[in-house]
């Protein structure tokens, strides 16, 4: 009925962070963020722009689903279901479950994305530190 | 039906998106966050049907067939104009402001080189 507001709203959140994480990381010292134990880092601000991305994409294609199911609409009170009272309950359950598992889960998947990408960088980092090591040698 | 349809967009998407990298001029990557974000959310949307309809989930009217087919396409469409839109707003090849400017986008890079 409305479960994509909870994933929209979310989305809204995490854009503010961002734009608070991009900034702060604008305004670390340069030496701290070229860290030499850590050659490749993926900014956390970037990780927050995926997670953005996943949370307003998805919600984007469900509000236009809610649209095409008469769900939503472009008046006054814009969701049919809160015309009503007993249909506003039953929304807003739906937003309490459906709603809320839905975010929870775009939040799990970005977080495996993070711990793999992290995993990849660290790779990455040994990769570089061996072939140093070799040069070096 | 919706569901299937969006996460074969994601699949294709991500696969192009893969190709294309890492120039990724055609910005495709716009698609497989769009498909994927909707994917997920479809999924979680569809546990919870196959939670009251059980068995019966999988075997859906024809009719209902039908719709959730054409919004499935629909969703793609959807996903494909917004990725269209903002590739000829970005322009990344520079071809909307070479035919608005007149100029040969080509020659310019032979000429910046």
């Amino acid at each position: 009925m409305a479960c994509f507001l909870v994933p929209t709203a979310e989305a809204v959140v995490t854009s503010l962070v961002t734009k608070a994480e991009e900034a702060k990381e604008q305004k670390a010292p340069a030496r701290k963020r070229e860290d030499s134990s850590i050659a490749v880092k993926i900014p956390f601000s970037r990780k927050l722009h995926w997670l953005n991305r996943l949370l307003a994409g998805g919600a984007v294609l469900l509000a236009f689903e809610h649209l095409w199911h008469g769900e939503v609409v472009p008046w006054f009170p814009f969701l049919t279901a809160a015309s009503d009272l007993a249909d506003t309950a039953v929304m807003l359950h739906e937003m309490s479950t459906v709603g809320v598992t839905m975010a929870v889960l775009v939040t799990a998947v970005w977080g495996v994305m993070c711990v793999v990408a992290d995993s990849m960088a660290r790779r990455e980092n040994e990769a570089a530190e061996l072939q140093t090591e070799g040069t070096a040698k | 039906m919706t569901l299937l349809i969006t996460v074969f967009a994601a699949v294709i998407s991500t696969a192009v998106w893969y190709k294309g990298m890492p120039k990724d001029e055609m910005k495709t990557g716009i698609l497989c966050w769009l498909y994927w974000g909707a994917s997920i959310m479809w999924f979680v949307d569809a546990i919870f049907e196959y939670g009251e309809l059980h068995a019966a989930y999988f075997t859906p009217a024809p009719e209902d067939l039908l719709n959730d087919t054409f919004l499935g396409l629909a969703v793609v469409a959807l996903g494909l104009i917004i990725w269209v839109v903002r590739l000829l707003v970005t322009d990344p090849k520079g071809v909307i402001r070479g035919a608005l400017f007149h100029k040969d986008t080509k020659s310019a890079q032979h000429s910046r080189s």
